[in-house]
């Protein structure tokens, strides 16, 4: 089976104003894997991460360069419309933020951006990322409730609803689970198994125990270097850097 | 032991300064309230004075106040609502946009006479509005812009960061992101801030003394370039440049007692929306 890589990233470097956040990162990330990013706090994992949706281009100061090629589409180019960038690659954060409207609105928020999806599709569209996303059963008696007023895992599980209402290609996940407790970690990393039979996946997590479940594929980044990625049961058990291994075996971290 | 005295005399002089603002407010309340609430009568809300100003109302006065308070809201709402978008959402952090907010606050502390003056050569004289509703409208607006842009500003601040990330990682532009997942939460905030500024525009004297506001006039205003009677500019007329002052010293008190009111009415309406804001936004970081 050959793999197809969507997304090749290319002697990325990355500042915040003079700071380098990333140093020449080389990485190819495969179609339909779950690609795990670990690393030390401050190591630029989630900064690496922010770099595949441009999300970084709101922060003042901050400045990518190299290439980060999606489907062979560079993405920083400067004729690329960021907007389109972001439609083809969701994201999830770090800490849930669910609008503060109905649990439908949240949903259909990125629905009703551009007018690509007719009003008739949209009730339709919501149901089906709800049921993608695993929630659908806990909530389809209350979608017009505030989404306030859902539990801090279900809230979570609403923000990957409401990413992959709009169809991406990639879901970018920034410590998906960190804030939840074990049995909703548990629900989101069942979800992401079901979610990378139809998209490409990319989890920054602290949680090593949690990228050695969830991934295919486990990339290291140590003080803004990627120190090394390979197939994740081999990182974890015979990695081929010294630093990778004192890692993952506590040693730091 | 000592620790404990001097943490006592503080607090004694912080609850002290507290009794002190509440005593003084009351005072000034309880000597317009007992002195002006006599000259209230429905015949005062809502006719013109005659006999010289020593009898009859006050409605000239009323309605003046209130035509040219909502030239105000016209003028200071918009432009102080798009300025603080455009300062705090799209302008880049740098030496110029600090000193456009430096300008801002100090915009706040000019004394409210050189607004007035700066009405009368620009709305008055340059653009030919005349001493009019609009002219003084306007300067009181101009008035109102600091605090409005700061207000809005600050009401912009509380909104969240992740309500605009997650709009934009969602593939909104910058501009639909404010539209629809920021303004909506930062309009509560806004609006009482700006209810706040008119409250102290409409006791305004110094404006709009040069720039539309008239001693006294027998028929009302017809259009928004005629003259007006004012809250404010009645009373300092029956307080101090009435040549009967005595005699019309409780209609003067009456005065003060429906400019308080007005302004109150305005400050209870800003606590509302807050309240009400609050009330929606609760159970959200």
């Amino acid at each position: 089976m050959k793999e197809n890589v969507k997304i090749s990233v290319q002697d990325l470097d990355f500042y915040y104003g003079t700071t380098k956040a990333l140093k020449q990162v080389n990485l190819d990330i495969p179609e339909n894997q779950v690609m795990a990013l670990i690393g030390p706090s401050g190591c630029g994992k989630t900064t690496f991460l922010r770099c595949l949706n441009r999300m970084n281009d709101i922060v003042e100061g901050a400045r990518a360069e190299g290439k980060i090629l999606l489907d062979g589409m560079d993405i920083y180019a400067l004729e690329v419309d960021v907007v389109q960038v972001r439609r083809r690659v969701g994201m999830v954060f770090q800490k849930s933020n669910p609008f503060p409207k109905s649990l439908f609105d949240n949903v259909a928020y990125g629905l009703r951006i551009s007018g690509d999806y007719p009003r008739s599709e949209i009730a339709g569209r919501v149901e089906r990322s709800l049921k993608d996303a695993a929630l659908w059963n806990e909530v389809a008696d209350r979608l017009n409730d505030s989404a306030m007023e859902l539990s801090g895992g279900q809230q979570q599980r609403l923000c990957i609803a409401r990413a992959l209402a709009v169809e991406p290609e990639v879901l970018l996940m920034d410590e998906p689970a960190s804030a939840l407790d074990p049995i909703a970690t548990q629900k989101i990393e069942e979800l992401i198994q079901e979610l990378k039979q139809k998209y490409t996946i990319v989890i920054v997590t602290h949680n090593m125990q949690q990228a050695a479940r969830v991934s295919d594929r486990t990339a290291f980044f140590y003080l803004g270097e990627l120190i090394e990625v390979d197939q994740t049961d081999k990182i974890f058990t015979k990695p081929g850097k010294k630093r990778t291994e004192d890692y993952v075996t506590g040693r730091f971290g | 032991m000592k620790r404990k005295w001097s943490e006592k005399i503080g607090f004694f002089s912080l609850f002290l300064s507290g009794v002190l603002v509440l005593f003084i407010l009351g005072v000034i309340l309880y000597d317009i309230f007992s002195k002006g609430s006599g000259a209230i009568s429905w015949e005062f809300l809502s006719e013109s004075p005659r006999q010289g100003m020593t009898e009859g109302g006050i409605f000239p006065a009323i309605l003046g106040t209130f035509l040219v308070s909502l030239i105000t809201v016209v003028f200071a709402v918009p432009f102080g609502m798009f300025s603080a978008i455009y300062l705090h959402e799209y302008a880049r952090p740098g030496r110029l946009t600090r000193l456009i907010r430096l300008a801002i606050r100090n915009l706040s502390g000019v004394p409210s006479i050189v607004y007035g003056l700066f009405g009368v050569v620009l709305f008055v004289q340059m653009m030919r509005f005349g001493t009019s509703i609009l002219s003084a409208g306007l300067t009181l607006g101009l008035l109102t812009l600091p605090w409005t842009i700061t207000a809005c500003e600050e009401a912009l601040k509380t909104v969240p960061k992740s309500y605009r990330e997650g709009a934009l990682a969602l593939g909104a532009t910058k501009w639909y992101t404010i539209r629809t997942n920021v303004l909506p939460y930062a309009i509560p905030g806004m609006m009482t801030g700006m209810i706040l500024g008119l409250a102290r525009a409409a006791g305004e004297t110094a404006p709009i003394l040069f720039t539309g506001a008239a001693f006294f006039l027998p028929n009302l205003p017809k259009s928004l370039f005629d003259q007006f009677m004012a809250l404010p500019y009645h009373l300092y007329i029956m307080a101090t440049q009435h040549h009967a002052i005595e005699k019309v010293r409780p209609l003067a008190y009456g005065t003060a007692l429906v400019l308080l009111g007005m302004v109150l009415l305005l400050n209870i309406s800003a606590i509302l929306i807050r309240y009400r804001y609050r009330q929606r936004m609760k159970g959200q970081s």
